[in-house]
């Protein structure tokens, strides 16, 4: 039953499988091995099986909602659930039930999908190990003593380690496209404004955004069209329309340019990933795509303007969290007292860390140096991406510079925020951005192969990188968990 | 007041904070009207719960061009939203979403009548933002265990409207006041209430020897909730600012706060504790630009404001300043005023006397039953303007007198009935019959030798108690001029 969720469906329509028996089967599964992989903050057991129940009986009936009907599928504990609790990875919000869905979980439960759970994160969505969050770290299901990435680590290690068949993230410098490249899953930021942020709890505003993970690219584009498109709700989403992602799938690459950018191959990168990703490129040309390279200079300065906007942001954003209306409250002697014992006991020292930082990037005198020259590197890496898109259609990159590392190897902040050097600039631009697994290291660990397009050009990336897969087959090794 | 006049110079500027009349509130759809009960008219976004996020009120961006154009203000082709930072309870999220560099109208101005003849207040600044919520605190401040917030007001959308210190004193700042508060009125996008808050004043005042270019240090005065505390406060503020620099200490830039029931200004927080509102554009808004053919159509909506109609009513009705400046109290009275002239025969009223007549029993008779500012009692009016002009004709025409109009207005006023009706079933008609009339003189004459003899002796005034009698035996229905007529006349005859 651990296959792609667009065979699952195929089974269902011929009635060789029901989505009862792969709900209870995903939930067995978890029930078995999540205690060894820490995936999951909350498991919707009831809501799975109801679902599952109901999509049965839509497709016995003949009328499934679509193709993500009767699928287990995971979110991380970002998106907000109705009447399911929503941590955040943070003692903050323990205890917190929102009264809403997010527009993505709404979109979801329109499209028959079950809920398995929610997914451990690293607190807030600051980190790329899963380390941080509140409740317990996740493991490698490839290598349990090593991280599965982050910030997104529950959902990337749910598709890895077969406790979910697709999941979803969100990916505010590479939190999504990191932990899939460390897990052996595609995952895959689209462009900002593409999915609705609305019910997404806010890390970095101007760069979050939501994306899938799958098992393989054509389920990587079923799930992306089921939560894109435009929302009212959200005054940052796109009003353009959802081309369907599958069907562009097998147009090839045959005739595309890709562009191979000098600065995404550094001093200090794990040989392991160098070789994979020139191999990688070999088996792009092979298929017939022009390899051009390109130069993006701006790129070494994008983590220094990274780490000035999200604290920034996060800073504002977490101000709300401050016990007087929902999440931790610990009482104090005054209000003051109250809100300082609220944010001292509620937040983590990666959360504190980040909210000093933005609180002093954002203050009066410092504003300019800070906020306002990180803005305009973050214009320059946007304009560099356009003239580079002008002579290419496609950049192909490493995801990440290194392999999952083993946990607590990375103490030092600085190093952790190093994970992240080749995928902010997709979030500084906003530009759609997939990665796609594309070897091993010599120690038997994931690469992730990373393909950016134009801004909307979701269709090219998925394009390139099914065409990759296709004519590879990473995606038949699986990690034993059992 | 007076030494410090002579001595030193005001400098006041005044920042207006008016809610705006929307259906809904400023970044969700709720309603925006007052007085429900508490966190009834909630939800996720003006709660500030996670993950949720803001949408333009298109209706508010309209309110605020209306406003800024009025004002002769320039509406910035592009504006955007900034959050600004503080912690305070009644905010949920600890920002308020408001406009800082980029606003949506900037450099208008507000003309204001004072006795020594007209002013241009400059206005720097218009732009929108979010209400905060409101704290409700068990016994006073002070003593108070436990607060509450309603949220309620959480997400209302506010205009704040910024002037250039351009006013010179205390009176020039509550003539600004009023002048503002009308035209907002006029325009609709306000209800001016500043009892429940609807509009909110806050001061900027300095003073400087008199002569001086440069600006004394500002102080900032918060809670001036009506005409006459904007007044009081300023007032008091000028003075304590004179004898502070009198007494040769200096001005410390600060907050001050204004107790109005203790009639003094006192200290907030002063600069070194002023907030650092930490501003940055609002990631979660795009820029709003604003289409010039919208602005245009908003231009071409505008109705005639207060001041313009002053000016037309004195031109052209003849009415006194003081007339028109009763009536311009709020749109709905002036709209009661032109729909009742223009009953009364229109134009062909110009130039008579009607347009007097109506703004006398407007002003002595339906607002001694009503309030001027009401807009919705002035429209409900149980007299609606066709029927009180149906009171005046009957006047002028002498089927009944003035005295008797006024209690006909009651009537009306209480039964919804209109003139005609109650004079007809009252027989309040006036005695017109010279026949009829010429019997009760002559009584009344029968019954009082020596009023008629007083009269006789030179004593003119006697006959106004003989036309008293004569109304009092009529019960009031006898045409005064009639009576006057021909009592003289039989005064003279005998």
């Amino acid at each position: 039953m651990h296959r792609p969720i667009h065979e699952l469906t195929d089974a269902y329509r011929r009635g060789d499988l029901k989505p009862t028996a792969v709900a209870e089967d995903y939930l067995a599964r978890i029930g078995a091995l999540d205690g060894k992989v820490g995936a999951y903050l909350t498991v919707m057991r009831e809501h799975a099986l109801d679902a599952a129940r109901e999509s049965e009986q839509r497709w016995r009936s003949g009328s499934p909602r679509g193709p993500l009907d009767g699928a287990p599928i995971a979110v991380k504990d970002v998106l907000c659930t109705a009447g399911v609790r929503t941590t955040c990875g943070s003692k903050m919000l323990e205890r917190f039930v929102p009264p809403y869905d997010a527009t993505t979980v709404e979109r979801l439960r329109a499209a028959g999908a079950v809920l398995l759970g929610k997914t451990n994160m690293d607190e807030f969505a600051m980190g790329s190990s899963t380390e941080h969050s509140a409740y317990h770290p996740t493991h490698n299901p490839w290598d349990l003593t090593r991280v599965p990435g982050g910030s997104s680590g529950g959902s990337a290690a749910a598709v890895a380690g077969g406790l979910a068949a697709g999941s979803y993230g969100s990916d505010t410098g590479g939190s999504i496209r990191q932990p899939a490249a460390f897990c052996g899953v595609v995952g895959m930021k689209p462009t900002y404004g593409r999915v609705s942020r609305y019910g997404l709890i806010a890390l970095a505003s101007s760069l979050d955004q939501i994306g899938p993970f799958a098992q393989d690219v054509t389920d990587t584009a079923l799930l992306l069209g089921a939560v894109a498109g435009h929302d009212p709700r959200d005054s940052t989403s796109i009003d353009a329309p959802v081309p369907d992602y599958t069907a562009e799938l097998p147009k090839g690459v045959a005739g595309l340019t890709l562009g191979l950018p000098d600065e995404y191959f550094i001093d200090g990168m794990d040989p392991d990933i160098e070789r994979a990703v020139r191999q990688a490129i070999e088996v792009l040309k092979g298929l017939g795509a022009k390899i051009e390279r390109v130069s993006l200079p701006t790129t070494r300065h994008s983590l220094a303007a990274y780490y000035v906007i999200l604290p920034a942001e996060a800073s504002s954003n977490l101000a709300r969290y401050d016990g007087v209306k929902y999440g931790l409250r610990v009482a104090g002697r005054d209000l003051v007292d109250m809100e300082s014992r609220t944010r001292s006991a509620g937040f983590g020292a990666e959360v504190k860390r980040r909210i000093m930082l933005g609180t002093y990037a954002l203050s009066a005198g410092y504003y300019d140096a800070y906020y306002g020259k990180a803005q305009s590197v973050r214009t320059l890496v946007r304009r560099e991406f356009a003239a580079a898109f002008a002579k290419v259609d496609l950049i192909v990159a490493p995801t990440t510079p290194n392999i999952a590392f083993k946990h607590g190897e990375k103490e030092d902040p600085l190093s952790m925020y190093l994970n992240d050097v080749f995928t902010i600039p997709g979030n500084l631009s906003g530009i759609p951005g997939v990665s796609v697994p594309c070897g091993f290291s010599t120690a038997g660990l994931p690469i992730g192969l990373q393909v950016l397009g134009r801004p909307l050009d979701e269709a090219r990336v998925l394009r390139a990188a099914y065409a990759y897969e296709q004519a590879t087959s990473w995606r038949s090794r699986r990690p034993e968990l059992a | 007041m007076s030494a410090v006049a002579t001595t030193y110079e005001t400098v006041i500027g005044l920042e207006v904070h008016a809610q705006l009349l929307t259906r809904s509130k400023m970044f969700c759809g709720c309603p925006a009207t007052f007085g429900a009960r508490p966190n009834t008219q909630t939800c996720p976004v003006c709660l500030g719960m996670p993950g949720v996020l803001p949408v333009v009120n298109r209706r508010a961006v309209e309110f605020g061009i209306r406003t800024a154009l009025a004002f002769g203000c320039r509406v910035n082709e592009s504006c955007r939203f900034a959050r600004k930072h503080y912690y305070y309870p009644d905010m949920p999220k600890n920002y308020q979403i408001s406009q800082y560099e980029e606003p949506l109208a900037e450099d208008g101005f507000l003309e204001i009548d004072l006795e020594g003849g007209t002013r241009a207040i400059g206005i720097q600044r218009l732009h929108l933002e979010e209400d905060v919520g409101k704290l409700l605190h068990e016994g006073t401040l002070e003593t108070a265990q436990a607060s509450l917030v309603d949220f309620n007001r959480s997400g209302v959308p506010l205009m704040e409207t910024v002037s250039r210190p351009d006013l010179q004193s205390p009176e020039e700042a509550a003539a600004y006041l009023r002048a503002f508060r009308s035209v907002l009125i006029f325009l609709g996008v306000c209800d001016g209430n500043m009892e429940e808050g609807s509009l909110r004043c806050d001061a900027n005042v300095s003073i400087r020897p008199r002569g001086s270019t440069t600006l004394g240090t500002k102080v900032e005065i918060k809670n001036l909730n009506s005409f006459r505390n904007v007044q009081r406060a300023l007032e008091f503020e000028v003075r304590r600012q004179a004898q502070a620099l009198d007494s040769g200490e200096r001005i410390v830039q600060e907050t001050r706060l204004w107790e109005a029931d203790r009639g003094y200004t006192r200290s907030m927080r002063s600069k070194e504790f002023a907030h650092d509102y930490r501003y940055f554009p609002e990631p979660d808004l795009v820029p709003l630009r604003i289409d010039r053919r919208w602005v245009e159509e908003i231009r071409a909506s505008l109705p005639e404001l207060p001041r313009a109609w002053r000016q037309r009513a004195v031109a052209q009705y003849g009415l006194p300043a003081y007339d028109a400046e009763v009536l311009t109290q709020s749109r709905a009275l002036v709209d009661y005023y032109e729909t009742a002239l223009r009953e009364w025969g229109g134009a062909a009223g110009a130039g008579t006397e009607r347009p007097k007549i109506l703004s006398n029993w407007i002003m002595s008779e339906l607002l001694r039953v009503l309030s001027g500012d009401d807009e919705r009692a002035i429209q409900s009016s149980p007299i609606p303007p066709r029927r009180l002009v149906g009171l005046l004709e009957l006047i002028e025409n002498s089927t009944i007198s003035g005295k008797i109009a006024k209690d006909v207005f009651q009537k009306m006023f209480d039964s919804g009935e209109d003139a005609r009706t109650i004079v007809e079933r009252d027989g309040l008609t006036q005695v017109a019959d010279e026949g009829a009339l010429g019997h009760v003189i002559e009584s009344v004459m029968a019954a009082n030798p020596k009023a008629i003899e007083d009269y006789r002796r030179g004593k003119k005034e006697a006959k106004g108690a003989l036309v008293g009698q004569v109304m009092k035996a009529t019960r009031g229905k006898a045409n005064p001029a009639l009576v006057n007529r021909l009592l003289e006349a039989k005064l003279a005859q005998t």
